[in-house]
């Protein structure tokens, strides 16, 4: 596979570590109460879609950025490959 | 009598010698294996799968399905070979595959006779019972009898490379529209890669006497290689299988640069490339199909146009009374080259009834079939379906053409079937991917000529060429025409699948027995499995089901192919990866002062770490291991630390940033002051230990564990660039610019006061337990000094940049023996860990908390820090938890066993009484005896108890006292001293 840096070009897949779901951005911080339940759902539920999914790669080998990659689960197609802050601000922004 | 006095491809003049099952033959530079073979009269070539019934050479290309061989013998030996795929050299050994005795008389010929209780399913339904037949008696059997060649279970002495190549276009197959394809993209400067699996580039044109422009096709095809040969851009690679379409554009490409290991040993054998290629275009041509008839499998029954092609090529005159079968016009072509050769062609058997018979100087019989054909070894004659029966010593035949569309399924591509020429072609082929010609279910020359002109326009538009010019091409018309396949099921042993043996009866049977679709019908069966992957029998196989299902093809559907195209031996995958150069090694910065000190070294992680340092006279490595303890105990000790990992962080939120990944709190760590940290996953579990040093308000320098150096940094990447990513923090690994040594023992500090400036103040006072600080050494070698013990003695870990490292360790040890400084390895950093009960590796496992550690009152209740919520899940703080204690054995004699389990003494050992587990053992050569750190319930309120660690995989069971993990110094005086 050939991800598509922003900052440096194509790049081998090889060169990236896969984390999973971009949903892990949204960590939800310690309560009051210290609600283990927010941090069950945040930790274990996730979405598998066949189709779009917004998932983490950090580019271990190079430039050491995690980048959000939007990627056709059914394909292997990649839509979109963005840095992390750029994703969070289009996620806050809908 | 068996080649042509003129023409084709090979050098007559340059004979090579071969053998073959033993025997010494004779063939001609630009030979095949097979092309030889038949050169010298030889069709009976092995011995089949499952029935070993004798087989022939079927086609002259890739997709053959009988003719493999043992290539070479001894260690060089390779299986499975392909005759028709390997160029002949001088020196080569085969040998025939998959019989007992002798080729012409294989005792396992019988299975022939039986196949009646050896049909579809038979392993299914035959060994399932007994059951501990299976292991023991079947798969013994099966393995021995049936399969393929062999391998010698030596070491293989080749060589195997790998290489990255980039393009704009790849053209896959040199054949008249690949090459056509290149020449247009080259002459606009594109990038262009040509491969091919042949070693002559031309594909059909090799093997075809056509006529290009007024001239021969071969005429043609030189000029075109010698332009295309001129070009900078272009990269022309025969000898190279493309094996596997893969993402984005990527593909993996098999480069068979020879067979012949022995006589080129430094040499690469083969070099598998991966090819990143913005557009490629699919030139494979199309692979012939065979037609359904009994005993359609004996030797000297070949393919059409792998017969025209061994005639025209190779100048072989395959047979003395050679007839033809077809239901297209492609065979007619081979009756007139072969006529043309020289060769006597007696008959052509056509199935199409209503034709112009194209050639009218040979015998032909027109809307017949073969029922029958005859003969032991090779065939001698042909019965036709009204009873006439024909001498013939070889056997053309031609059932049309299946487009070689194998590629375009990697994808999950599906190919359509095409009622026009009959055949499955092309549908959905991978992105950039554009298929041509006969590739694309396109059989007229001068078609394929116009469809690589349109398709190659709109590829080079794409990638911003305008002008683009190219001559046209005239090329002898041919016609293609093919039956459609019949619609009755033919009688008897009639072979679909000439690798797995799989026939009619097997497909029948199939379907009565409920295997209807095409997948199941292909595992039940093994039709199209193996190494040919069904390229000849696939279509034929869905023919017979679309008769028995009486559903046309195109509802039949068919199987996709995966990767790879051919078989690709294991060794190029592995490349130069194996043995010693399996992974890369890193040697730490004291690696060759500690060889040159005898060091024995051990693998940790990619490091090689010195273990321990044998002496003169030391017999085992209990003895320096022993010594090294005791001595830097009782003096002092040196031991090279570099591998734990050390990442700096800078940055006014450092603090805040520690704080959040550590589960204990370091925002107010004072300057100049280390601390344990311990960090978390955010389910809870402990991830990492370490310390970390303040060397200012916001600078600090963290060390990792050596096996979780890089995923650490990644989380600290994680933890900031994705969670964190508007704080001021700064990250960058240092493991490899800074070399550190942990110096350890009772005389470490007088030690290191005489190498250290003497402006600098270590004594207790100025410097004491946890301190750090940046000093210099050795006159002017800046380092960082960090006052912590993973020994438990009065310790330092001293730290310069690596580039000093080697003089330092050289220095220190010539300084450090008036006070008898030792060099210790891991072994003995490990014994010490032990005795002073520091968790490592094998107590941080990834299924351990804080709370079993016994550090459950670190983690943080106010601060949001990672993992600190979920470490106080009720499961895991429950009464009886497991805790990390220490063991010792009753008989002090014993030695405890990493792994065991504990058992409470009376109860039967089994897992509903399991307590706990030993994580880590060593001989305390302090003590005297074996000691343990594990996890039992409620350790911790148990010191004194007695209970058994089970060991049942070496049926041993000790009794241990459970003990505070802290053997040595308990109270900690030493290292605070």
């Amino acid at each position: 596979m050939i991800i598509q840096h922003p900052d440096l070009g194509p790049r081998d897949s090889s060169e990236f570590v896969y984390k999973g779901d971009a949903a892990l951005l949204f960590r939800p911080k310690r309560t009051e109460n210290n609600d283990q339940k927010i941090f069950h759902d945040y930790l274990y539920l996730r979405n598998n879609p066949a189709g779009k999914h917004c998932e983490l790669w950090y580019h271990e080998y190079g430039d050491r950025s995690w980048l959000v990659v939007t990627r056709d689960t059914t394909t292997h197609e990649i839509l979109k490959v963005e840095h992390v802050t750029d994703y969070i601000k289009s996620c806050k922004a809908k | 009598m068996h080649r042509t006095k003129s023409g084709g491809l090979i050098n007559r003049k340059e004979v090579l010698n071969f053998s073959f099952n033993g025997k010494n033959l004779k063939g001609f530079e630009g030979d095949t294996l097979s092309s030889a073979l038949l050169g010298n009269g030889v069709h009976l070539v092995g011995r089949s799968f499952k029935y070993h019934r004798p087989r022939g050479i079927f086609t002259s290309g890739s997709e053959e399905p009988s003719a493999l061989v043992q290539l070479d013998e001894k260690k060089f030996t390779e299986p499975n070979i392909r005759a028709t795929t390997v160029k002949l050299f001088d020196g080569l050994v085969a040998n025939s595959q998959n019989y007992f005795g002798s080729l012409s008389w294989d005792f396992m010929r019988t299975n022939d006779y039986l196949s009646t209780f050896l049909s579809a399913g038979f392993y299914y339904k035959t060994f399932m019972w007994p059951k501990a037949f299976w292991e023991k008696v079947y798969e013994p059997i099966i393995r021995n009898a049936a399969g393929l060649g062999k391998l010698s279970k030596e070491p293989d002495p080749s060589i195997y490379d790998k290489g990255f190549l980039h393009c704009d276009l790849l053209v896959i197959g040199a054949g008249p529209s690949g090459l056509y394809s290149a020449l247009m993209a080259a002459r606009t400067g594109s990038k262009v890669i040509i491969v091919d699996e042949d070693f002559t580039l031309g594909g059909s044109l090799n093997g075809e006497k056509l006529e290009i422009n007024g001239g021969l096709c071969t005429d043609w095809l030189r000029t075109i290689l010698s332009e295309l040969t001129s070009f900078k851009n272009v990269r022309l690679m025969p000898k190279t299988t493309l094996y596997g379409s893969f993402d984005h554009g990527i593909y993996g490409a098999l480069e068979i640069r020879n067979y012949n290991s022995r006589d080129n040993l430094k040499k690469p054998r083969h070099i598998l490339w991966k090819i990143y290629s913005k557009f490629s275009v699919l030139c494979t041509g199309a692979l012939e199909r065979s037609i359904l008839f009994e005993n359609n499998d004996l030797p000297g029954i070949m393919l059409s146009k792998s017969m025209r092609h061994y005639c025209n090529r190779w100048g072989v005159i395959p047979g003395q009374h050679i007839s033809i079968y077809t239901n297209n016009d492609d065979g007619w072509e081979t009756a007139k080259d072969l006529k043309e050769a020289g060769c006597n062609v007696i008959c052509i058997i056509d199935q199409r009834p209503d034709i112009n018979p194209p050639i009218k100087n040979i015998d032909y019989v027109l809307g017949r079939k073969i029922a029958k054909a005859y003969g032991n070894l090779r065939i001698s004659s042909i019965k036709l379906d009204n009873g006439k029966i024909i001498k013939t010593d070889c056997l053309a035949v031609s059932g049309g053409f299946n487009p070689n569309l194998h590629l375009t399924c990697h994808q999950r591509g599906r190919p359509k079937w095409n009622e026009l020429n009959h055949c499955f072609i092309p549908n959905n082929p991978p992105k950039n991917m554009s298929v041509i010609g006969a590739a694309n279910g396109i059989f007229n020359y001068q078609d394929i000529f116009k469809d690589s002109k349109i398709k190659l326009t709109k590829i080079l538009q794409n990638l911003g060429h305008k002008k683009i010019s190219i001559e046209e091409v005239k090329i002898s018309n041919r016609v293609y025409k093919v039956s459609p396949f019949p619609k009755n099921i033919p009688e008897g042993k009639v072979w679909v699948d000439l690798q797995n043996d799989v026939t009619v009866k097997d497909i029948k049977l199939a379907v009565h027995e409920g295997f209807h679709s095409v997948e199941l019908l292909k595992r039940y069966t093994t039709l199209g499995m193996a190494t040919d992957q069904g390229k000849n029998s696939n279509v034929l196989g869905l023919s017979i089901l679309s008769v028995i299902k009486n559903k046309p093809m195109d509802e039949v559907g068919t199987t996709i192919f995966r990767p790879p195209f051919t078989p690709v031996p294991i060794g190029a995958f592995a490349g130069r990866s194996r043995g010693k150069h399996f992974k890369p090694f890193r040697l730490t910065p004291s690696h060759h002062w500690a060889k040159s000190n005898n060091a024995v070294f051990v693998e940790a992680g990619n490091w090689l770490r010195a273990q321990w340092f044998p002496l003169k006279g030391e017999k085992t490595w209990r003895e320096s291991v022993d010594r090294e303890v005791i001595q830097t105990r009782t003096n002092v000790g040196i031991c090279d630390v570099t591998t734990l990992g050390k990442i700096d962080i800078k940055g006014k939120d450092a603090g805040a940033f520690l704080n959040f990944v550590y589960a204990n709190n370091f925002g107010k760590l004072p300057l100049g002051k280390v601390r344990y940290g311990l960090m978390l996953r955010d389910d809870g579990i402990a991830f990492d230990d370490g310390t970390t040093a303040r060397f200012s308000e916001n600078h600090f320098v963290m060390t990792t564990t050596t096996a979780n150096a890089v995923t650490v940094f990644r989380h600290l990447e994680f933890c900031k660039q994705c969670l964190n990513p508007d704080w001021d923090v700064h990250l960058i690994s240092t493991t490899d610019h800074w070399a550190q040594f942990a110096v350890a023992g009772p005389k470490s500090r007088k030690l290191l006061q005489e190498i250290c400036d003497p402006k600098i103040d270590i004594s207790n006072d100025k410097f004491p337990f946890m301190a750090c600080g940046e000093i210099n050494v050795l006159k002017g070698i800046p380092a960082r000094l960090f006052r912590i013990s993973f020994s438990g003695e009065l310790a330092y870990e001293i730290a310069i940049p690596r580039r000093y490292a080697d003089f330092f360790i050289k220095e220190i040890s010539e300084i450090g023996k008036k006070y008898n400084l030792v060099p210790y390895g891991t072994e003995a950093l490990g014994v010490m860990r032990i005795e002073k009960g520091h968790a490592a590796g094998n107590e941080l496992n990834g299924q351990t908390t804080a709370n079993n550690l016994g550090l459950g009152k670190m983690v943080s209740k106010l601060n949001d820090c990672i993992g600190n919520t979920m470490s106080e899940r009720e499961e895991l703080n429950k009464e009886n938890t497991l805790k990390l204690v220490g063991f010792i054995p009753t008989n002090k004699n014993q030695s405890l066993v990493a792994g065991s389990h504990f058992i409470e003494k009376g109860q039967t050992e089994n897992l509903e009484n399991d307590q706990g587990w030993m994580s880590s053992v060593a001989f305390s050569p302090m003590l005297k005896h074996s000691i343990g750190l594990g996890y039992i319930i409620r350790g911790n309120q148990r010191y004194g108890e007695k209970v058994h660690a089970v060991n049942p995989l070496r049926k041993e069971i000790i009794e241990v006292e459970i003990h505070s993990p802290h053997f040595y110094d308990p109270e900690g005086e030493l290292l605070r001293g």
